[in-house]
């Protein structure tokens, strides 16, 4: 694949759901209860469980590391937690990622992230930069 | 409050870890990536986050209050299973905005002499 720079680069969704919580929490080994126990997650100001911020960008970073042609290719990413992705019982929610090249340097390729949950950035200032 | 004389400290983990197939699949599976011949982009953070919360601790911060702010990951080279890997993480900024205290720690994962991947966290401790 070629990338040129303002290209556009095809959106993925990504679903989210309470279960997936548990499994991310479990590989990860980040168990903070805001992520699986709602009645917790609300006694401490929360609307309802919230996905990890960690979850959120590695789903990110799956999309870049396909967008790349494999993980092995990704040599840099960022971003910030701007908003929670509020995942409630019973539901999936749709994480949309898409991303814009914006520069191509020799043979690495940088991209800006887009990370939408529900109409809402939930990533800001994320970034990636992978070789060709 | 965060001591403030861990600001700008380097400090080597005692143990390393080996990083198992198990581990990188589970990840893998977890975020839906098909491929486990390496590891995701992100899973370093298991042992980075690891590591700066028992750093952390022991300097005053109060986790239970952390939420992530920022996060970045400089790969130099993907890990691996079978890699046995020591982070050293040093507290590169540690300042107070409106009442929140905000700490920047760098992680960098050795295998040996070979750095392998440098990242970056923000934690802010809610006031």
């Amino acid at each position: 694949m070629t990338f040129e720079v303002g290209q556009e680069l095809a959106p993925q969704s990504f679903f989210i759901n309470r279960a997936k919580l548990v499994a991310y929490a479990d590989a990860s080994g980040d168990q903070n209860p805001i992520h699986q126990d709602e009645e917790f997650a609300k006694s401490v100001g929360l609307e309802n469980v919230i996905a990890h911020g960690m979850f959120t960008m590695a789903l990110a970073g799956r999309y870049v590391s396909h967008v790349a042609g494999g993980s092995e290719k990704v040599r840099d990413f960022s971003a910030r937690f701007t908003k929670p992705v509020v995942v409630p019982a019973d539901t999936e929610v749709e994480l949309i990622v898409s991303a814009k090249v914006s520069a191509v340097e020799g043979s690495l390729v940088k991209v800006d992230l887009s990370a939408i949950c529900n109409e809402v950035k939930v990533l800001g200032m994320a970034k990636a930069t992978f070789s060709l | 409050m965060l001591n403030p004389d861990v600001v700008g400290r380097t400090f080597t983990g005692a143990n390393s870890f080996t990083v198992t197939q198990e581990s990188i699949t589970a990840f893998a599976l977890a975020i839906g990536e098909p491929n486990i011949s390496v590891a995701p982009p992100t899973f370093s953070i298991s042992i980075s986050l690891t590591e700066s919360q028992a750093l952390l601790q022991e300097s005053g911060l109060d986790w239970t209050r952390v939420v992530h702010g920022d996060q970045r990951f400089e790969i130099h080279r993907p890990l691996v299973a079978g890699d046995s890997i020591l982070c050293s993480s040093t507290i590169e900024s540690a300042r107070v905005v409106a009442g929140n205290e905000i700490v920047t720690v760098r992680s960098d994962l050795h295998s040996g002499s070979e750095l392998l991947i440098s990242s970056w966290s923000t934690l802010v401790v809610r006031a």
